[in-house]
């Protein structure tokens, strides 16, 4: 633990300046059997999730899962107030006719996965998190734009000052330490 | 700022065993980041930024003139009479609409085909469908005629304990366009927060680190957030592909589920829609090709992308031509005599004008494209992106207002002209898109860097799988 003088380290910063050596990192990092650690790129890179060992998100069946409960939404809004609460007695058309409602349901059901999608990418990603140490870094601001990088936490238990450093440049990183 | 057309690359050729490069010139991911954030991040905007925006400020403004008088007076300032009582307002609204659906068709559609030459048009193509549904919203809300009840149109609890009758494509119509609104919106953002991360970092003044580091949400371009990112614009880029189909069906269901000749037939909702793609695809051309000058982004949105658009407005063109023809042999062959009348009445009547402006802009002028000249020459795509608007515009006019003024009964035919009120709003409509799109141009990145970045080598790995371009 830091004491009062010294800033708490947060973790362990490595740039790398092309994809293949971000690839190569990255598959050293996972095999030395971290798990507190992440891998930063200006776009997402082919290869580097089978790299880090990340697996496929739920996404999808929050979005269905929205998706259906518009179609819900859409039935019952229709049903209820045409055909219970005032219903519209049309040329003896049935009170309840889910053919002509069916726009509406469609149109619904697709509001409601799309805000899905949306909000559960966020909810996912704990976005917005609009502090982070690892935005502290001047390095770090070519992240966005043309550098790679590495970050493993310091509370990763395998995690070591040295020996996390020198892991990281041996495979070709500009290390630097991340302080809070 | 040159207007003079420089000699550039042409990456438009067909070789069969090679790709064409999408970006040219020599560019690295720093190179693209510094071509499309130079443009935002100068301090002043060049003098003719300012000049364009006071002229579309302006005209916005006597959009919102036009309709506060309408407001104050009533629908009575507009020409609609009896029995056309659809006018100006209805054409606007579809029109607006339509050229919405290609920049849709652009950012989910292409993505879907994996047409990778849309990532660096995409979020041009999607602004323009916002700013375009923001004006087409306008106008079905303001024609309604007692404007004090609108809200009539959701199913909100009222005075009369009522709600809207959902079987009526009006309704469908509100839901159909709010829900492609919000959709579209949110699509367009999310392929924005990378891009607003980039300003975020390379923001120099404390305003523009705070206003882009609140909208990028934190984002650090952490691989494991860009996994549930990419999940996340695909299951979008999905959703939204059936907006496109599905939104112009509904408003094209506004006339084909009515019984009037003209409008009740079955080729109305694949026709709106190529007609939509059509259209919308003429505006982004109209768009890009100055500001690609202006903005130097020639080395990004190539000659390539240009030609992909011709060719995408020259299919489209062809279906609505086709779609003209089988309305022609439809009414014959139903042996329906108002039916074959209303089509006769379009080209002979009294709006034959009108028509014949129509097949021209519509029909002969997109047929131009498939010469490689007419693909591949600036000024004449211009004129023609133009030229298919401007048809566009006429064919919604020819179809509201002919089946309107002579249906079934000759004693309740009558013409329709627009009043100065109809024509100022018009105008003043693309005022407010206008003014929007400076707005853009001015603070948001025009190319979605992060998407072109994937198309470069520097993208790829040497174990991995080349590139797909073109």
């Amino acid at each position: 633990m830091a004491t009062s003088e010294s800033p708490q380290l947060c973790g362990v910063l490595a740039e790398f300046e092309t994809v293949d050596a971000l690839l190569a990192a990255a598959r050293r990092v996972r095999e030395a059997g971290f798990a507190r650690w992440d891998a930063h790129a200006p776009f997402p890179v082919h290869g580097l999730d089978e790299a880090m060992g990340i697996r496929r998100t739920r996404l999808p069946w929050i979005v269905l899962a929205c998706g259906l409960m518009g179609v819900l939404v859409g039935l019952g809004l229709q049903w209820w107030t045409n055909a219970v609460d005032y219903p519209f007695l049309i040329s003896g058309k049935p009170l309840f006719s889910w053919p002509a409602n069916v726009p509406v349901i469609f149109e619904l059901g697709v509001l409601f996965a799309a805000m899905g999608a949306f909000l559960g990418m966020l909810v996912l990603n704990r976005l917005p998190e609009w502090y982070h140490p690892v935005l502290t870094s001047e390095r770090f601001r070519r992240a966005t734009s043309d550098r790679f990088f590495i970050v493993i936490d310091a509370d990763d238990p395998r995690f070591d000052r040295r020996g996390t450093s020198e892991l990281l440049e041996s495979v070709g990183g500009a290390v630097e330490l991340l302080e809070a | 700022m040159s207007t003079a057309v420089i000699e550039e690359f042409d990456n438009t050729g067909v070789a069969p065993r090679q790709r064409a490069p999408l970006v040219l010139g020599e560019h690295d991911l720093a190179s693209v980041t510094e071509a499309v954030c130079r443009v935002v991040e100068r301090p002043k905007p060049p003098r003719a930024w300012y000049i364009a925006f006071a002229v579309s400020s302006a005209v916005t403004g006597m959009l919102f003139a036009m309709i506060g008088y309408l407001f104050l007076v009533g629908v009575g300032v507009w020409g609609v009479n009896n029995p056309v009582s659809w006018g100006w307002a209805i054409v606007n609204f579809v029109f607006w609409v339509g050229i919405g659906h290609a920049g849709t068709l652009i950012s989910a559609i292409l993505f879907l085909f994996r047409q990778r030459w849309r990532n660096s048009i995409n979020r041009f193509a999607e602004a323009m469908t916002i700013f375009a549904v923001m004006c087409a919203g306008i106008f079905p809300a303001i024609h309604v005629g007692r404007v004090w009840v609108a809200y009539w149109l959701f199913p909100i609890p009222n005075q009369m304990q009522m709600w809207p009758n959902f079987r009526s494509p009006l309704i469908w119509d509100v839901f159909a366009v709010n829900t492609y609104m919000l959709v579209s919106l949110v699509f367009w953002y999310v392929g924005l927060i990378p891009d607003l991360a980039t300003l975020r970092d390379r923001a120099t003044t404390r305003i523009r680190q705070i206003a882009y580091g609140l909208a990028a949400l934190g984002w650090r371009g952490s691989q494991r957030h860009w996994h549930r990112y990419e999940v996340a614009y695909l299951l979008l880029a999905a959703l939204a592909t059936p907006l496109v189909i599905s939104v112009h069906s509904v408003v094209s269901f506004d006339f084909a589920v009515a019984q009037l000749p003209g409008w009740h037939t079955t080729i109305f909702p694949p026709y709106f829609v190529a007609g939509a793609i059509f259209s919308g695809c003429a505006m982004v051309v109209t768009l890009i090709v100055p500001a690609r000058q202006w903005f130097g982004l020639r080395e990004l949105v190539t000659r390539r992308h240009l030609e992909n658009l011709t060719k995408v407005i020259l299919a489209t063109g062809s279906i609505v031509g086709y779609a003209y023809a089988i309305e022609f042999f439809t009414a014959w062959y139903s042996g329906n005599a108002y039916e074959l009348f209303t089509f006769v009445n379009r080209a002979l009547g009294p709006y034959a004008w009108a028509y014949w402006i129509m097949i021209t802009c519509n029909v002969l002028v997109p047929q131009l494209f498939w010469f490689k000249r007419c693909r591949t020459n600036l000024v004449i795509m211009f004129i023609i992106s133009i030229l298919v608007n401007v048809g566009m515009w006429f064919e919604r006019f020819v179809i509201v207002t002919t089946s309107l003024s002579r249906d079934f009964l000759p004693s309740s035919w009558d013409y329709y002209s627009p009043t100065w009120v109809d024509i100022l709003t018009f105008i003043g409509s693309f005022g407010l898109f206008f003014t929007m799109f400076l707005l853009f141009i001015r603070y948001l990145p025009m190319v979605a860097m992060a998407e072109v970045k994937t198309l470069m080598p520097q993208a790829h790995g040497h174990g991995g799988k080349g590139g797909d371009h073109a």
